[in-house]
């Protein structure tokens, strides 16, 4: 069953159409990727399914409701998180401060506790530092922490924008079993990657974007020995 | 000592004054011009609570009341409609609010200044010195909003979501805060702060004209930029510095006719030594 479906979406910068007329769906439980040379549109599609962006045509639906106008701050109560490019943490909050900031909208506190606790859990690192200023954190930290904040809203749909972008790869491993994880424990996830091989490996369906139209799409294994996706994505 | 105290307490209005041109200008990114007219409404609200009540309490509520909605107002209607805008644009438009409410209140009240009584509460002897109660209470409460408003800011949810929204909009309105809300509030405190300024300015000086938010609206935002503008803490301490410098200035014959240019000068030479202000930090841009 659908729980995004993103129908003939355009987006443009002034003149400059960035996103030409794009479809594409998200089913519970799967873990899709987008993936896609620098400057494809993955980060204006993102950017406009919460609406920090205008569209400029197209229609979006989530959870059998149209969100193509929510504003981005009433999708996270609907359960639609996103970890944008950059991480974008708060740098001049702890980290205690920007996982309280993760669950804003929610009221619970005995579960916004719980979820605080299986974040800790999960990443120790996170509980030693949680009263350090998040500035100053390591690359991967931050993104390990970005990623938590983002599930302190305790989301049903989590769009990730190049979660590994700019790590070692020891971290680049750490991050894609905490995308696997995640969504073995129930959230559905829509993966824009840059690193096509790593994001074809644990998707279970993907789409190609190419200067702003999808050229090609399949299940991730499919993807990943497509010629033509070799020869452009995976240096074949 | 007199001197000392008289300056603080001048230091804690402008820095009531400077925090609000800075939360602004780091929540809302944009200079509120209009914000030294605010207190100058809230001094005819004094005004005119008392004259009809004869009561200190109920005027202070009614000016802070009446800044308060008029700062939400006035962000509602003349500045979120340019979010997005040019700064320039917000700017030009931040002017025109400003005077559009010396009119207005030149319109209802006359351009001449009124007297206004307020806190004549006589002198305490204190250590052999004798300090006026108003002075007193000026610089107590004035100590008292700060510290709540440090604890506002640090202590609740509502109060880190503005330091989220100070730092990444986008970034803040994907963990689900409402920005336009928080900048609503961040108006609200900014405007409620004024309000109490005013009430503290004409204790200092008990005249009401329209054009009274002119002055002390231009040295809290001196204040301010000394401060470093965007930094909750640097709006305190730079008011405070500017308030102390000009009485201990005003203070000695050979500098007094030379007192706002000396403020001036200062600003000048901390924003050559760090032209962030004391406390500001260098941000980088973002989308
Ligand atoms: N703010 C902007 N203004 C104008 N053009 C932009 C802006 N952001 C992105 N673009 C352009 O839109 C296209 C898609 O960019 P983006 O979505 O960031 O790509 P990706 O995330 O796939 O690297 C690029 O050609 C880029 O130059
Ligand atoms: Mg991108």
């Amino acid at each position: 069953m659908a729980l995004l479906t993103v129908e003939d979406l355009e987006v443009s910068y002034g003149l400059i159409r960035a996103i030409r007329g794009v479809s594409f769906e998200v089913n519970k439980g799967e873990i899709v990727a987008l993936i896609g040379a620098n400057g494809a549109g993955k980060t204006t599609i993102m950017h406009s399914l919460c609406n920090l962006i205008p569209k400029a045509k197209g229609k979006v639906t989530y959870d059998g409701k149209d969100i193509t106008h929510i504003p981005a701050h009433k999708l996270v109560p609907m359960g639609m998180a996103q970890v944008p490019e950059g991480r974008r943490i708060f740098c001049e909050l702890t980290v205690a401060e920007n996982l309280k900031m993760g669950a804003y909208t929610r009221s619970n506190k005995a579960e916004k506790e719980k979820t605080l606790e299986e974040i800790y859990a999960r990443f120790p690192i996170l509980k030693e530092r949680s009263k350090q200023i998040a500035g100053t954190l390591s690359g991967g930290e931050q993104q390990m922490l970005a990623m938590s904040r983002a599930l302190m809203s305790h989301p049903s749909l989590l769009l990730l924008d190049e979660p590994s972008m700019g790590l070692s790869p020891l971290y680049v491993n750490t991050i894609f079993d905490m995308i696997t994880e995640i969504n073995r424990s129930g959230t559905t996830v829509l993966l824009v990657e840059q690193n096509a091989k790593k994001a074809l490996s644990v998707a279970n369906r993907a789409y190609v974007l190419e200067t702003g139209l999808i050229v090609r799409e399949g299940t991730g294994e499919a993807l990943l020995n497509d010629d033509a996706v070799i020869k452009a994505y995976l240096g074949g | 000592m007199n001197t000392l105290i008289n300056g603080l307490c001048l230091g804690g209005i402008y820095a009531l004054i400077a925090l609000g041109y800075t939360m602004v200008y780091g929540i809302a990114k944009m200079l509120n011009f209009a914000h030294g007219d605010i207190i100058m409404v809230g001094a005819y609200a004094v005004y005119t609570t008392l004259a009809l009540t004869g009561h200190t309490v109920p005027a202070v509520i009614v000016a802070v009341i009446v800044c308060t909605l008029l700062g939400v107002l006035t962000e509602r209607v003349a500045y979120r409609p340019l979010r997005g805008a040019s700064p320039l644009a917000v700017l030009i438009t931040a002017i025109g609010v400003s005077y559009l409410l010396q009119s207005v209140s030149q319109l209802i009240f006359g351009a001449g200044t009124i007297p206004v009584s307020i806190g004549n509460w006589g002198t305490l002897e204190l250590m052999g010195i004798s300090i006026s109660i108003s002075s007193l209470l000026t610089l107590g409460l004035c100590v008292v909003i700060m510290v709540g408003l440090s604890l506002f800011i640090t202590r609740t949810k509502a109060g880190t979501a503005m330091l989220a929204v100070s730092e990444d909009r986008a970034a803040a309105s994907l963990m689900g805060i409402n920005v336009n809300g928080i900048i609503t509030l961040t108006f609200a405190i900014g405007s409620a702060l004024a309000a109490c300024a005013s009430v503290f300015y004409l204790m200092q000086i008990p005249a009401v004209s329209p054009t009274l938010g002119a002055m002390p609206g231009i040295k809290a935002f001196t204040a301010a930029v000394i401060g470093g503008i965007g930094s909750i803490p640097g709006a305190m301490v730079g008011g405070i510095l500017l308030g102390v410098i000009e009485k201990v200035c005003s203070s000695i014959p050979v500098l007094a006719p030379y007192t706002t240019a000396i403020e001036f000068g200062l600003l000048i030479l901390i924003l050559m030594v760090r032209p962030t202000g004391l406390m500001g930090k260098t941000r980088r841009e973002k989308v």
